[in-house]
């Protein structure tokens, strides 16, 4: 645990006080257990280690199930680990007294996927955005919390506020919705946003113009993001300048900077995923060289494989290593982190 | 490719197609107009955000229309040996033989698509009794042979219900259903959403397979350019239920002509591809119960002039096999 520890820090740049730390996170949920079945165990997240330093990006990507929302949840304080510790700025949040706990809380926003379940039909948009103002105590009168909702309509783009302060969620699109998602978030000044497959739900022709919106709280207002994703394009295109993560079955298989892990993944899920990818360009999808899975069935999370959880799948397979020993995320020269046995050999 | 598909005889079109259904709000008119072919042998997407009509569309191609839809008027032929059938003027009895066994569709969810008591040779056997001339026998041999080409473990799955399979296994298992009666046609609609990479990957192997092998033509309904641009010989763009481009896949990827069709291919990142910047269009999508006037994409162009709020345009020629529904474009 020490050694990876350090492995995490040294990989970092030199930049010393992250904004969140997960620190050798596991999650486990309770799985059925009635009269007819037992009750079981699934490890969501196993061990999971990263750190994202001030004004960086973090784009996490995997599959459906592969525990990237449960990071998300814990990295927001939603959910409480089950093992190891989320820091935040070096102190382990369930261990925070009620205020400091209540500041990191306001520090750290979460938004959600689907605008649609996220935002209450009963509130107009301006009793969505006063309701944290109020909470939290940043406005004190009817005429404050009007104004500073309206910046904050300006600052996501619903102009003008007043069309739009007193309208209901179903009056508004997808987009407007999200925008308004973002909006709460803001309310409280949040240092780190973490954004959960924010665009996905979004129609195609105006994805971008969230993630343009999410580029300039970033570029402008300073904030971190954990940036979580199935889309491998949009993680490209949103951290070219961060470092992406790639997770599978609850672990990190795979950490670097966003061009080097793209040009040269190094992990044979990595490796797979990029192949795999059909692309919005018919010359570069048709010319793909795939890389065959040895298997296209994902294991359940409540029977993992052992040693390596891609084992199963990988093509490189080596007998009794990869189905007996747990690879370690181990550093490479060039900063990135990969766990595979036959990286580390 | 797409060239030679091009030159192939129609086996299904649409005249003048105008569909529309009612909710709440009033009635939303998802397709407006539609006149388009998909030749003999090829693959024809469908590309279009969420309200595009290319769902309403792809049913109506099999007269699966939700219940308050109806036709206000046009037609669907289908010719697939050099008589014509009007699909719009079929007995109820003469459609119920027609579906899956000349067009077959592979709906979105395939979690939903089955009867989740059922295991899948009870599904299999359903989809064929209530069509003549396969017995209980040969339905299962036909049934084992196709999950076999969809890769799947025959003698395993047909036994399993639905819920024991995985997302990618059920979508198999799904097109395998739908091509029990040899359609010589099949639709599918997002077959690829929601499945995780590697599965599509390997789903979007099999569909190239299956259209070889047995010789199919292909409508794919999709949100998702990169399938299109996997898949497709040919790509429509929908946009407020009509068609607004057509054209041959690299001409629809490399040289778009409507500014709809721009947007969208400016708005999509690619993996490996260099480094670009990306635009969004601004706006959204209409609203199919009360339309802009004109050209429905005028509010959220940047080429509209004065003619685009007042009319129209037409979908012309502006290539081989190349047609575009803008004013700006010709």
């Amino acid at each position: 645990m020490m050694k990876e520890q350090k492995n995490t820090a040294d990989a970092r740049k030199a930049a010393a006080d992250p904004v969140i730390q997960m620190d050798q996170v596991t999650k486990t949920f309770p799985w059925g257990g009635s009269i007819l079945s037992r009750r079981r165990t699934a490890k969501v997240l196993d061990r999971v280690s990263f750190a994202i330093s001030k004004g960086e990006v973090l784009c996490l990507v995997g599959e459906s199930g592969c525990g990237k929302t449960t990071t998300g949840k814990l990295v927001a304080g939603l959910l409480n680990p089950t093992e190891g510790r989320v820091l935040f700025h070096g102190a382990d949040i369930w261990k925070m007294d009620p205020q400091k706990f209540k500041a990191y809380r306001r520090a750290v926003q979460l938004i959600q996927q689907d605008p649609y379940a996220s935002l209450n039909p009963a509130h107009s948009i301006f009793d969505t955005l006063k309701a944290p103002l109020v909470r939290h105590g940043i406005v004190r009168t009817q005429e404050e919390a009007l104004s500073r909702a309206k910046e904050l309509l300006q600052t996501v783009d619903l102009t003008p506020p007043d069309d739009f302060l007193f309208k209901y969620p179903h009056q508004l699109s997808g987009g407007q919705r999200q925008r308004v998602s973002i909006a709460r978030a803001l309310t409280v000044n949040p240092e780190f946003i973490v954004a959960d497959e924010a665009v996905s739900m979004i129609d195609v022709s105006i994805r971008l113009s969230i993630i343009a919106l999410l580029s300039r709280l970033k570029n402008e207002l300073g904030v971190t993001f954990l940036f979580i994703t199935h889309d491998l394009a949009m993680a490209r295109y949103f951290a070219w300048e961060g470092r992406i993560a790639v997770m599978y079955l609850g672990s990190i298989v795979e950490i670097g900077t966003t061009a080097r892990l793209i040009q040269e993944p190094l992990h044979p899920y990595t490796k797979a995923l990029l192949l795999a990818i059909p692309e919005a360009d018919p010359e570069i999808t048709r010319h793909k060289q795939t890389l065959p899975v040895r298997s296209l069935d994902i294991p359940s999370l409540l029977d993992l494989p052992s040693g390596c959880k891609f084992h199963p799948r990988c093509l490189f397979f080596i007998e009794g290593k990869c189905d007996v020993e747990v690879p370690q995320l181990t550093p490479r020269e060039d900063g990135r982190l990969v766990a595979c046995h036959l990286r580390s050999a | 490719m797409q060239a030679t598909a091009t030159k192939t005889a129609p086996i299904l079109s649409t005249r003048d197609l105008w569909l529309e259904y009612s909710n709440r709000r009033g009635t939303v008119k998802a397709v407006r107009g539609i006149t388009i072919d998909l030749y003999r042998g090829e693959s024809l997407a469908l590309i279009g955000e969420s309200g595009s009509g290319k769902t309403t569309l792809g049913l109506s191609l099999i007269r699966l229309l939700p219940g308050s839809g109806r036709v206000r008027s046009g037609s669907i032929l289908y010719e697939p040996d050099g008589r014509t059938q009007d699909i719009l003027s079929m007995s109820e009895e003469a459609m119920r033989r027609f579906r899956w066994q000349e067009i077959a569709m592979v709906f979105q969810s395939a979690l939903n698509a089955f009867n989740p008591v059922l295991r899948i040779w009870d599904q299999i056997y359903d989809t064929v009794k209530a069509h003549d001339g396969m017995s209980k026998q040969e339905a299962r041999k036909r049934g084992l042979e196709l999950l076999k080409m969809l890769q799947l473990d025959p003698e395993r799955v047909i036994r399993s219900y639905p819920h024991e399979l995985s997302g990618g296994m059920r979508q198999r298992v799904l097109i395998a259903v739908s091509l029990l009666l040899n359609p010589k046609i099949l639709i599918l609609d997002e077959p690829t959403t929601a499945l995780d990479i590697l599965t599509q990957r390997n789903i979007i192997d099999l569909l190239r397979k299956i259209k070889t092998e047995l010789d199919l033509s292909m409508v794919f309904i999709s949100h998702d350019l990169s399938l299109a641009a996997e898949l497709a010989d040919r790509v429509a763009t929908m946009y407020a239920g009509s068609v607004v481009e057509i054209g041959p896949v690299n001409d629809m990827f490399y040289r778009p002509r409507h500014p709809y069709t721009v947007g969208l291919i400016k708005a999509v990142p690619t993996v490996t591809g260099d480094y670009r910047e990306l635009f969004s269009i601004p706006g959204s999508p209409p609203d199919l119960v009360d339309l802009p006037s004109g050209c429905k994409f005028h509010e959220r162009c940047d080429r509209a002039t004065k003619r685009c709020h007042e009319e129209e345009p037409e979908l012309v020629p502006v290539g081989d096999g190349h047609y575009v529904r803008c004013f700006s474009a010709t």
